[in-house]
């Protein structure tokens, strides 16, 4: 798919993102919405994963870190046939149910049970520890909120990474800039993050997380780097796609009303004719 | 002459002799090569060994993560750092993704007799236990550790392993080492009606071995079972053994808590009601002294344990 396409195909992922939360009654609609371009162009053209290789030990291995964004990680895995949008859509936070607020590895194609933060990192150096001393070729994927890097074990995951240079690692980091709280930088300052992680032995890339072609380049680029990890600090809008949750810490979990719900949808609907019409 | 070998070098040499041939066995460290016995495999296959460095918490995120992709990751620390420091890791990262992570809890119970509360790790079998999907061993000795890693080395699922830093008496022999994955091992009084039933567990197992002898001699009947299994606890043994006992003795190297005395009692209560005693390190910052020094201080011998009998059944 190329980028033009991706482009308009995100708009939907997006309506029905909003669609699973409103089904299921509740969902971390504001990280969704700053993770979703992330993940879509990392499953669309770069991770070597699909429903038929999911199995494959030689496959390409995603941690969603920020595993409470798991609404836009269920609709990028329903649009690549991990799963069935009817089915997650339906079920999902209901009794029973395989489909809960964060990801849950009984499911087809995800690696790891997450949802305490600070852990996608030094799990995703373990894989890439694994790939590299069995000499095998796959890449190691994750994405950190950046509220979660205030946990300790991101940091103590990134200096393994970097002592053993795993240029199979590739960390993004969706700074969206909130958290529940507030901002990142009232709550827990992270900046100069570009410079935490260099001087912790990573290649750095720093985009505007929000475009689609800036994120292809960044993913492009870390594969190329030679024996250092490469962190994508992936500058996004929280609630991006509607300007009624743009940039809102309110936004963080918030369940739109019905009013709200529609505004939001006729602005993803808007910004996919705007997509098509570019 | 008494064992020279401790349990956590027991470990490293039964993973030693199966790296050769098993390219999946991975051994993760942080910075404990030394005392977890581990330096030997660590020279000889640097390519299967792992230095994290002082993070327990990464230690066990990594090994997670080698584990999701097949290998079979052993991560040897400090008991009581790896089964409180890390206890979230374990819990998500081996627990709840079900990883092969086997978590090797060197130095457990009061091994670092003298250095105090913060080197103990008189918990890891109550935080340990309480996590779905985790399984609790303590071995009794080098004999039985080695039966156990191997056994451990054959199935994928995570556990916790604890063993203590000083060589123990044996209680059993190379040749004789009755084994079966998940059973306690009847060491005294099999289908036997006795007075006192004894069940221990870890470096428990050799006093309350004396124990049973000291009774002997004075004609109280005890049977006795070396629980290594703490979870899954072997039910139907400690249901056998209350049964034909009058009381129920249990003796554990841990807080009265949670451990092996709570899910022991649980059992005995739900099924066969009988008296217990559950042996045990107090709920307190322990005396300072070797482990054998702390033992005798609060009971935990072979003397001990058999006045505790004398006491009950008067």
């Amino acid at each position: 798919m190329n980028l033009h396409e991706l482009e308009i195909l995100s708009w939907d992922l997006r309506q029905q993102t909003l669609d699973i939360i409103m089904a299921g009654g509740g969902g971390h609609i504001g990280g969704d919405m700053s993770l979703m371009n992330l993940i879509l162009v990392l499953y669309e053209r770069h991770l070597r994963i699909s429903p038929e290789t999911v199995h494959d030990p030689d496959r390409d291995r995603f941690v969603l870190s920020k595993g409470h964004s798991m609404e836009a990680y269920y609709a990028v895995l329903c649009h690549k046939g991990f799963l069935d949008l009817a089915d997650v859509t339906a079920n999902f936070s209901k009794a029973g149910s395989p489909y809960i607020g964060h990801p849950n590895n009984k499911l087809p194609g995800i690696e790891m049970n997450s949802g305490s933060l600070g852990h996608g990192l030094p799990v995703c150096v373990g894989m890439a520890l694994a790939g590299k001393r069995s000499g095998k070729s796959w890449r190691v994927y994750t994405v950190m909120g950046d509220g979660e890097l205030a946990e300790g074990s991101v940091w103590e995951g990134a200096m393994a990474a970097g002592h053993y240079k795993l240029d199979n690692l590739c960390a993004v980091v969706d700074r969206n800039r909130l958290q529940i709280s507030g901002t990142t930088e009232e709550v827990m300052s992270h900046e100069p993050l570009t410079e935490r992680f260099a001087s912790f032995g990573w290649n750095t890339i720093e985009i505007n997380g929000d475009k689609i072609s800036e994120i292809d380049v960044a993913y492009r680029q870390a594969q190329e780097v030679k024996r250092k990890p490469t962190v994508i600090i992936a500058n996004t809008t929280k609630g991006y796609g509607s300007p009624l949750m743009a940039n809102k810490a309110g936004w963080h979990h918030h369940l739109p009303t019905a009013e709200e719900y529609e505004q939001i949808k006729r602005d993803f609907a808007r910004g996919k004719e705007v997509a098509q019409s570019a | 002459m008494p064992n020279q070998i401790p349990n956590r070098q027991v470990v490293c040499e039964t993973l030693t002799a199966h790296a050769e041939n098993d390219k999946d066995i991975f051994v993760l460290c942080s910075d404990s090569r030394g005392s977890a016995s581990l330096a030997p495999f660590a020279e000889r296959f640097p390519e299967q060994f792992i230095e994290i460095g002082i993070a327990e918490q990464n230690l066990v995120s990594i090994a997670a993560g080698l584990a999701s992709c097949g290998k079979k990751a052993f991560a040897a620390s400090p008991a009581c750092f790896l089964s409180t420091r890390s206890y979230e890791q374990v819990k998500v990262d081996c627990a709840y993704s079900n990883t092969n992570v086997k978590l090797i809890g060197i130095s457990g119970g009061v091994s670092y007799g003298a250095l105090g509360m913060s080197h103990h790790s008189a918990q890891d079998i109550a935080a340990m236990s309480a996590l779905p999907n985790m399984r609790v061993y303590l071995p009794s000795d080098r004999h039985q550790t080695k039966c156990l890693v191997e056994a451990l080395l054959r199935d994928e699922k995570p556990a916790y392993i604890r063993v203590g830093r000083n060589p123990v008496e044996d209680i059993y022999r190379e040749k004789d080492c009755p084994f079966e994955m998940d059973k306690a091992v009847w060491l005294k009084g099999k289908n036997e009606r006795v007075t006192a039933a004894l069940i221990a567990c870890g470096e428990m197992v050799h006093p309350a071995l004396e124990a049973a002898a000291i009774l002997q001699k004075g004609n109280i009947s005890t049977s006795l079972l070396d629980m290594y299994c703490v979870k899954p606890l072997d039910k139907e043994a400690v249901i056998e053994a209350a049964q034909n006992a009058d009381i129920v003795v249990t003796v554990e190297e841990h807080s009265p808590y949670g451990g092996l005395g709570s899910m022991v009692a649980q059992v005995v209560g739900e099924n066969c009601p009988r008296r217990i005693k559950c042996l045990a390190l107090p709920d307190a910052p322990v005396i300072t002294g070797t482990s054998q020094e702390v033992f005798a201080h609060y009971g935990l011998t072979g003397e001990g344990i058999a006045a505790t009998v004398r006491g009950l059944i008067q």
